[in-house]
């Protein structure tokens, strides 16, 4: 998928992005900006805010205060399926796939904000609709091989293997066609060989001109593969750059190992 | 790998298939039955009776089959509770009550109004769309059981709000002497019977069970292609992934209160043209028609007959119709007459202790109601012909093992 000139050169922009829960401030005024075609890592310790900031991005959340701007549009304050049809698509740390549904209807769901059909054409099966289902099992198809889990199309994606369900995941948030994928911790739980093969699907997904903007634990992943990492610490932003630097940052260290007297 | 389990596993993923395979055919299976049935129902039946009895009862459980396949889409496909379908019931069938009847005359409007039916079954459609529309707007943002209070509250209210304004509704005197369908004139076939050639008998909505019957299934039919349709398409899938999981669902980009909206709103349209058919062919409409216990007992036709299943639905809106308006009203009877033929007559014998086996089993009628639904649903709690997913839940524990041998055998 060919992508039209850049308009602005970063796709996600984040000013001085604050969400609190009654006391607790699980966002503390970050500010981040992620340039379009790299890959973006935002790690941290458990309870740091990553999964928070995220859902500050995709409209789960409404910031408390602070900007939100995705490709040049202001989104802070979008419902979640504005945000998803505007082209951000998501994973979720713990799997939410459609259980009980086949692995080819989960990327079909995906394909609904690029269809259009109506409901007087589904309702009476009209010839345009025809047509565009048997286009959309096609392209979900794709997106199935993409990943390569298409030969369990049609199973249930509740009886796919752990690993075969982070993909189908990511299969699904691709078929929105976003510009812009988060992925929430997409190797947790995997082995080293997934790993390296969940770091080969990254790279994969970036020459379809996705930006990548993802939340990992795993150093190797992380260091593998982003270009510019930034870490949260109790919701505030304490290193940003890329992975050499913040590695040798005396406050992420300490954020990591605990201030040693 | 050892070849016998290697035949295991390729053994278990065939059967896996052909179990898939089958069920689709017992979809086909089930329809081709029941439109055999639905031929054959009214010939067997006025032949062996020479009466139309039986047929106005089949019509009559047509409503609710008509009932079942819309709030199936409710609450089958979208998974939204609702406690309160009677009411769009009750609001399709007053729209054409009030409009088709000389009932308006004796409201403030002075004017009796008849609009013919084939309109009115597509003005009360829309009619009970809207009261859906209405009532999910504000609603369908709340979840779960929460929802289902809300839809409970409007099935009460919409009843009184017909008692209550009596003075267009008639209120407890309820609405009579509504139109009968009239077929158009340039609708002409065998039925035309004045010509010499009559193959059947005046087809017409007068008085006649049969034409009525016949158009009830012609109607059905519709509303399960229709329904079908949906089912198998964006708006479908869209209803399946809230169900599922309504974040990932907006994630996708689903507008997750327009989509349930639509289902309550479409699963309310068959309702209202179920509720103008309805008033049509009893040609009386009183709010007492449209209580709690008539919502109640189309969600347990659903439920019990497998949720999100078009042609189980059907089934156990037809199973549960018989039990409920068949077989428990003749029960009492059927009890005292086999108390006489074997013995046993002094039972029948009222005293002012003793009603009668007869009038004892009138009063338990209830009780053998409700047994009968604890033990269909201990029995068989994925309904008579689950939906493929339900039965997936419920047999997922064995489906895990299969698919542990199969990637077993992908590994080795």
């Amino acid at each position: 998928m060919s992508q039209q000139p850049a308009p602005v050169d970063n796709i996600l922009e984040l000013t001085d992005l604050t969400k609190r829960f009654g006391g607790l401030v699980a966002v503390d005024n970050v500010s981040l900006h992620i340039k379009r075609g790299e890959v973006f890592a935002l790690i941290g310790p458990n309870g740091a805010g990553k999964t928070t900031l995220f859902n500050n991005v995709t409209g789960l959340y409404q910031p408390t205060s602070g900007r939100v701007v995705f490709d040049g549009r202001d989104i802070t304050g979008s419902k979640p399926h504005q945000v998803a049809r505007r082209g951000i698509a998501r994973t979720f740390q713990n799997i939410r796939l459609f259980d009980y549904m086949t692995c080819l209807d989960n990327v079909r769901v995906g394909r609904h904000v690029r269809m259009k059909a109506k409901v007087w054409d589904s309702l009476l099966k009209l010839p345009r609709e025809r047509r565009e289902e048997e286009r959309v099992t096609e392209e979900a198809m794709e997106f199935l091989r993409f990943v390569g889990i298409a030969k369990h199309a049609n199973q249930y994606a509740r009886n796919l293997a752990y690993g075969q369900q982070r993909r189908l995941e990511i299969a699904r948030a691709l078929a929105t066609e976003p510009k812009l994928l988060l992925l929430d911790e997409p190797a947790a739980g995997f082995t080293p060989q997934e790993k390296v093969e969940l770091m080969q699907l990254v790279k994969k997904i970036l020459t379809r001109g996705v930006t990548v903007f993802l939340i990992e634990h795993d150093m190797k992943v992380v260091m593998g593969i982003s270009e510019r990492i930034v870490v949260l610490d109790h919701g505030e932003k304490i290193a940003e750059g890329p992975p050499d630097e913040v590695r040798k940052d005396v406050r992420v260290i300490e954020a990591y190992l605990g201030k040693s007297a | 790998m050892s070849a016998p389990r290697r035949a295991a596993a390729s053994r278990s993923f065939l059967s896996r298939l052909s179990l898939r395979e089958r069920i689709r055919d017992r979809d086909q299976a089930v329809y081709g039955i029941l439109i055999i049935a639905a031929i054959v129902f009214p010939l067997a039946t006025i032949y062996a009776t020479d009466g139309t009895a039986l047929v106005s009862q089949a019509t009559r459980a047509g409503y609710f089959v008509l009932l079942a396949i819309g709030l199936n889409v409710v609450v089958g496909f979208a998974g939204l509770l609702d406690l309160g379908y009677a009411a769009f019931f009750a609001i399709g069938a007053y729209t054409y009550a009030l409009l088709a009847s000389p009932q308006l005359a004796s409201s403030p409007a002075h004017h009796a109004v008849h609009l013919p039916f084939w309109l009115m079954l597509f003005v009360a459609m829309f009619v009970a769309a809207g009261a859906g529309a209405i009532l999910g707007f504000p609603t369908l943002r709340l979840r779960g059981d929460y929802l289902a209070i809300v839809t409970l509250g409007f099935g009460e209210i919409v009843p009184q709000l017909f008692y209550n304004f009596d003075q267009w509704t008639g209120g407890i005197n309820a609405v009579g002497i509504i139109d009968q369908p009239v077929l158009p004139a340039w609708i002409q076939g065998p039925w035309s019977g004045d010509g010499p050639i009559q193959v059947v008998r005046n087809f017409n909505f007068g008085g006649d069970p049969v034409a009525f019957y016949v158009l009830i299934c012609i109607l059905i039919a519709a509303a399960v292609i229709l329904v079908s349709n949906l089912y198998r398409s964006r708006l479908g899938r869209a209803w399946m992934a809230i169900r599922e999981d309504e974040v990932a669902a907006a994630a996708m980009g689903i507008n997750t209160v327009t989509t349930k909206l639509l289902a309550f709103g479409i699963g309310a349209s068959f309702s209202g043209f179920a509720g103008a058919y309805y008033a049509a062919d009893v040609s009386l409409v009183s709010p007492d028609n449209f209580l709690f216990i008539v919502s109640i007992t189309v969600l347990v036709m659903v439920v019990l007959g497998g949720m999100g299943n078009i042609s189980g639905v059907i089934i156990g809106a037809l199973v549960l119709y018989y039990v409920v308006f068949s077989l428990l009203p003749s029960l009492p009877g059927a009890v005292e007459s086999l108390a006489n033929s074997i013995g046993l007559g002094s039972l029948n014998v009222r005293t002012t202790e003793w009603p009668g086996l007869g009038g004892e089993t009138q009063r338990l009628t209830f009780i053998i109601y409700g047994a009968i639904l604890v033990a269909m649903m201990l029995l068989r709690p994925q309904g008579l012909l689950p939906s493929r997913i339900r039965e997936q839940e419920l047999k997922h524990a064995a489906v895990q093992e299969e698919e542990a041998a199969v990637e077993m055998e992908h590994a080795t």
